[in-house]
């Protein structure tokens, strides 16, 4: 919302600077965005006299012009257009000065001849042709030739001598508040914020014209429900002209291109009042009839900007007793447009529902300034007030005759909200201690009715409707930043993490030790990266939460799996050429098994990499977090049948009985579906499974009061046999010394048989009560040797 | 027999003075300490005298032996030093050289700012909550008074999973409140981060997916006092101590009255530049007290309890806090960018 400093001043006087105008503004509620100041690039340009004109002698086009700007001699400026007389008054932009856009305009010589500055048309001047109709659209702007320009004196500056030096401010309006989408709103707003009075201004209207209104109109609201209120004023005999210069010049202040006088009446109100307003051309009202209904299926309308819509049942039109005219709240239909030989206008200033609008508007891609306000619902008392002021309008620029009367429908009671002023809870609320006269008067100064502890609330303040409401109009008053700041008080509460929580943590932060960076991916993924992953067609798994409306089909459905996104930054990052990566996330999956028809919510640790990694290392990485988390009974079972992992290269993990997740190097034709010629790793852990299998917090374990024996043993096995089959096997055959078995050799080659291996550990034996003696570990190798050797055919190397 | 001890004294002294390495050393104190030693060889001579000199020249060989150990072991102690100072000097590194770092990783820089704001909130007594993001528009808006033809409602601002707009991703984490006051205890403190979605193209400032935190206390006697305090912690915690803010008023459906707290520029401090655009204030959250029909709709009574609440962004905290100009990188993901925080 755009706001003319100079209109604003019309209702009341407000002198402060722009940028305390905006502070202030903003601190009461009415947020600035931006100010401005209307041509304030423009500098050093001025009215000039045209006192002589030749030819350039070296140009078949171009003019020598003596020109005086007020400063004794005139200058000479050449300039190329046709259309420059003597005595003419011109912009002239001296030596040195700016134009829009920061051009910079500089004496020079044209084809020899000195020009001492530049005659301006008003498109240099950053003007259009509809802020001065009577200017020529091609050649230098002659202003002494526009009626509408008196009182030009030369050398004056020229924002001053065209009204091009109004100060506008653009607020970013909060939709509780449509009534300050208007001139008079903010000016409510600013009389309250500076304790200056508002001036408000009651139309006048003469009327007399010919015909009486009844006859002429009929208005029926079937729709009624959707039409709080509809009113209606007929003009005739109208001629339409452009309006007024200081009409257009308010009009583009705020934003609004002028057309002609009815039009921008109606746009002027609207700004005015915040009201919309729509003329239509009587002429095309067929049958006089005026008729607010829902639009049939298939209805079409062509609307005033030239376009075509086919409606439907939820629409609301304007219609005659044959056709649509206009769309209800949003633009009017070109069938009934104005146009420069209309001579009799209906002037509609009506109420409609703000749902039915906005969805209407939005359905057909048209957010108009009108529905932008209807939508937000508006005040049903304002529409005879406004299309009162546009009558008044029409009669003071002489553009038509008003008939007598009005048509006023009203489909509802009008009811003003009545609250109790309840000064000890508004202070309670705020932490203030706001005396009661003190929230009468800011009260009052918005124009509630205060009588007693009763609070009439206004008509166009639909927003403020219980004491909390109150509490902010007290607060916005009184200053939110002179409310105290202190500190919670009341009972304390003990807060923290969860136990999930800090497990999360935990695992963050040892994958960081570990080198894996934190990454974040989107949660919604296109379908066909299940294909990537090469997920079967018919899998259960690709059943995904599918979003209707979706920005693309990349993100167009809820992950069941972190694989993909993984791979995605992964990609890129090999892409981007970076050497080598280790990666994280905590993130979601969602998978349609939720209550509610919700989705179930899981969250997976994922881990990927590509350069300085390969399978052991990141197993050896996956081990480290369980540690961590002390869990107990870890397995690693090999896991040929994953499609998007390398068949022998992938291993799920298992706590006990349960399965925490899979892990391995990425199936190479995954890899090549992202394009990537590289090993890919990557490990998707379930945090509810990392989570039961969390061991218990530590406790403390006695140190070991006597000393290990340690033996290396190498035994000859099939290649087939596991390390963690013999691993096993040692674990079983040790009678009670064993502590821990470290492997650290595999080896296979001569003198090793084909098809056979070496594997070697490192044991350690220990007794908790006494130092072993070298026959008793002797003693234990040996029993672990007999079964490695009985069971495993592996025998000593 | 005294002349011989004072000459012994001088001349090992002198000689223990001077002593070059370790094997010279030891000579020198079997030459004068030894069995055979000087020393030994004039005491030998003790029993030559009268039983009148012997004290006083028994005192006297003591003495000298004394002398004489000491200097042997400060001789010692020198030589041992200086070895030391020479093995030390062999073994000089170029500290220039690099480490051997092991490589750690990084956070993201977006968590760094949810963390950060964690740990001030669950310093003061409040729970972290975690919500679903597949939501029920119920929670997402009708409870929060955002009723039925609200614009942020449209399917052109939130994404549906159902033709009848009933399942929604979350458009804001302030369901959370609602969840929590359905489900909790009162009084309530809590803080709820989480990923929010909304209908937005990707620039430099927009994401269709992206993070909130939410914070809100239900207890008797809340007031907009209390907000104002405890959000002024928070943005010296993130910003600095003495970091200045204002609050402005502003409208959210569920909080009456609502405003937004504004941080000054850290870059001009509040005078206008590039940072702020111009404005000297950079806008920080959204916050106010619970509207009290927002408290009735979960069954608290708001004449018996009152409560705030207030809503961030974590990604434009991020940004802030890091001079990170285009919110992009922090989806992309781009190692080089993540190794940086």
């Amino acid at each position: 919302m755009n706001l003319s400093r100079e209109w604003l001043n019309e209702f009341v006087n407000v002198t402060a600077s722009d940028k305390d105008f905006a502070e202030a503004m903003t601190l009461s509620g009415s947020k600035v965005e931006t100010t401005a100041v209307e041509g304030e690039e423009i500098k050093n340009v001025v009215v000039g006299q045209v006192k002589s004109l030749v030819r350039h002698p070296d140009s078949d086009h171009m003019w020598i012009c003596q020109v005086d700007v007020g400063k004794g001699a005139p200058i000479q400026i050449v300039t190329g257009a046709q259309n420059v007389k003597e005595n003419d008054l011109v912009p002239v932009a001296l030596d040195g000065s700016t134009l829009p856009g920061g051009k910079e305009i500089h004496a020079g010589k044209l084809r020899g001849e000195l020009s001492d500055g530049m005659l301006c048309s008003f498109a240099e001047l950053g003007l259009d042709q509809r802020d001065f109709p009577a200017a020529y659209a091609d050649g230098i702007w002659i202003l002494s030739d526009d009626p509408e320009l008196t009182g030009l004196t030369v050398g004056e500056d020229i924002r001053a001598a065209v009204g091009l030096n109004d100060h506008v401010v653009e607020f970013e309006i909060t939709p509780n508040r449509p009534d300050c989408l208007s001139v008079i709103g903010l000016a409510r707003e600013a009389s309250a914020t500076f304790g200056a009075p508002l001036k408000l201004h009651t139309p006048e209207v003469k009327g007399g014209a010919d015909g009486n209104l009844a006859e002429l109109l009929d208005v029926e609201t079937p729709a009624d429900d959707l039409v709080p209120r509809y009113t209606a004023r007929m003009v005739r005999n109208v001629k339409i002209a452009p309006s007024p210069k200081w009409m257009r010049q308010r009009l583009r202040a705020m934003g609004v291109r002028p057309i002609n006088n009815i039009v921008d009446i109606t746009n002027y109100v609207m700004l005015e009042y915040g009201q919309p307003m729509h003329a239509f051309d009587y002429r095309y009202v067929k049958g006089g009839r005026i008729i607010v209904r829902l639009a049939q299926e298939g209805e079409k309308l062509t609307t005033l900007d030239g376009k075509e819509h086919i409606l439907n049942a939820n629409h609301l039109v304007i219609a005659d007793e044959s056709r649509a005219v206009g769309l209800a709240g949003i633009m009017g239909g070109e069938n009934s447009e104005i146009v420069d030989d209309t001579t009799d206008v209906v002037f509609e200033s009506a109420c409609f529902d703000g749902t039915t609008i906005r969805k209407g508007a939005l359905a057909l891609g048209m957010r108009t300034e009108a529905s932008a306000k209807f939508e937000k619902g508006l005040d049903p008392m304002n529409t005879l007030p406004a299309v009162d002021r546009a009558c008044e309008l029409v009669e003071l620029l002489g553009a038509g005759e008003v008939v007598d009367g009005v048509i006023d429908i009203l489909n509802f009671v009008p009811q003003p909200t009545v609250l109790t002023l309840e000064p000890d809870k508004i202070n309670a609320l705020l932490g203030t201690d706001v005396p009661k006269d003190e929230m009468v008067r800011i009260l009052e100064q918005l124009d509630f009715t205060v009588e007693g502890d009763r609070v009439t609330v206004p008509s166009w303040r639909g927003d403020v409707r219980r004491m909390a409401d109150l509490a902010e109009e007290v607060a916005r008053f009184f200053g939110y930043n002179n409310i105290p700041t202190t500190l919670m008080r009341g009972q304390t509460t003990l807060g923290g993490y969860s136990a999930e929580q800090q497990v999360e943590r935990q695992l963050g932060a040892s994958c960081r030790a570990m080198g894996f960076d934190e990454i974040i991916t989107y949660s919604f993924i296109s379908p066909t990266y299940y294909d990537k992953i090469r997920w079967p067609q018919d899998g259960q798994r690709r059943k995904s939460f599918k979003i209707l409306n979706p920005l693309g089909e990349d993100t167009s459905i809820m992950r069941t799996t972190t694989l993909p996104s993984m791979l995605e930054i992964l990609t890129r990052n090999y892409n981007f050429r970076n050497k080598s990566a280790r990666l994280y996330e905590v993130g979601r999956t969602y998978t349609p098994s939720g209550k509610d028809g919700l989705a179930m919510e899981s969250k997976y640790l994922t881990l990927g990499a590509y350069g300085d990694m390969d399978f052991f290392t990141l197993k050896g990485a996956v081990e480290a977090l369980l540690k961590e988390l002390r869990c107990e009974n870890i397995s690693f079972v090999a896991v040929t049948e994953n499609p998007s992992y390398h068949p022998g290269r992938c291993a799920a993990v298992w706590a006990g009985g349960q399965v925490l997740g899979v892990l391995g190097q990425v199936h190479p034709l995954v890899a090549k579906n992202y394009d990537v010629d590289t090993e890919l790793y990557a490990a998707e852990l379930s945090l509810a499974a990392l989570m039961d299998a969390k061991g218990a917090d530590p406790e403390y374990v006695p140190l070991p009061k006597f000393p290990a024996v340690t033996r290396d043993i190498a035994v000859v096995c099939d290649c087939a046999v596991t390390v963690g089959a013999l691993e096993d096997c040692i674990a079983r055959g040790a009678k009670g010394l064993l502590k821990e078995v470290t492997l650290f050799d595999i080896y296979t080659g001569a003198p090793i048989p084909e098809g056979k291996k070496s594997v070697a550990f490192n044991l350690t034996l220990r007794a908790d009560d006494r130092s072993l003696t070298a026959e008793e570990a002797d003693a234990d190798v040996r029993a672990i040797l007999e079964l490695l050797k009985s069971e495993l055919g592996a025998a000593l190397r | 027999m005294k002349e011989q001890l004072a000459k012994i004294r001088t001349e090992a002294l002198a000689a223990l003075e001077s002593v070059k390495d370790a094997a010279a050393l030891d000579e020198l104190r079997v030459k004068y300490l030894g069995k055979k030693g000087e020393l030994t060889a004039v005491l030998k001579q003790m029993g030559k005298l009268t039983a009148e000199e012997r004290p006083a020249m028994g005192a006297l060989a003591n003495e000298v032996r004394a002398a004489v150990e000491t200097a042997v072991d400060k001789a010692s102690q020198k030589l041992e030093e200086a070895a030391l100072e020479l093995r030390l000097k062999a073994e000089t590194v170029d500290v220039t050289v690099p480490g051997k770092a092991p490589k750690l990783g990084h956070k993201h820089p977006m968590y760094m700012a949810l963390d950060e704001i964690k740990d001030i909130f669950v310093g003061m007594g409040f729970t972290v909550l975690d919500g679903p993001e597949i939501e029920l528009a119920s929670y997402n808006f009708d409870k929060l008074n955002a009723e039925e033809g609200h614009p942020s409602r449209d399917w052109s601002d939130t994404f549906y999973f159902d033709a009848d707009s009933r399942v929604m991703l979350r458009s804001q984490t302030s369901p959370m409140q609602v969840r929590a006051m359905e489900t909790m205890e009162l009084p309530i403190r809590i803080i709820a981060p989480g990923r929010v979605y909304r209908k937005d193209e990707v620039d430099a400032t927009h994401s269709p997916m992206f993070h909130q935190v939410e914070g809100m206390v239900i207890d008797k006697n809340v007031t907009m006092a209390d907000l104002k305090g405890t959000l002024n912690l928070l943005a010296e915690q993130l910003f600095g101590k003495g970091t200045v803010t204002r609050f402005r008023p502003h409208h959210f459906p569920f909080t009456e009255p609502s405003c937004e707290m504004d941080v000054q520029c850290h870059k001009c401090g509040g005078a206008g530049c590039a940072t702020c655009k111009g404005e000297g204030w950079i806008e920080l959250l959204g916050a106010g007290m619970i509207h009290p029909h927002v408290l009735e709709m979960s069954g608290i009574d708001p004449n018996e309890w009152s409560g705030w609440a207030f809503g961030m962004g974590l990604e434009r905290t991020a940004m802030r806090r890091f001079k990170i100009a285009d919110l992009r990188l922090i989806f992309e993901n781009d190692v080089r960018f993540l190794e940086q925080f």
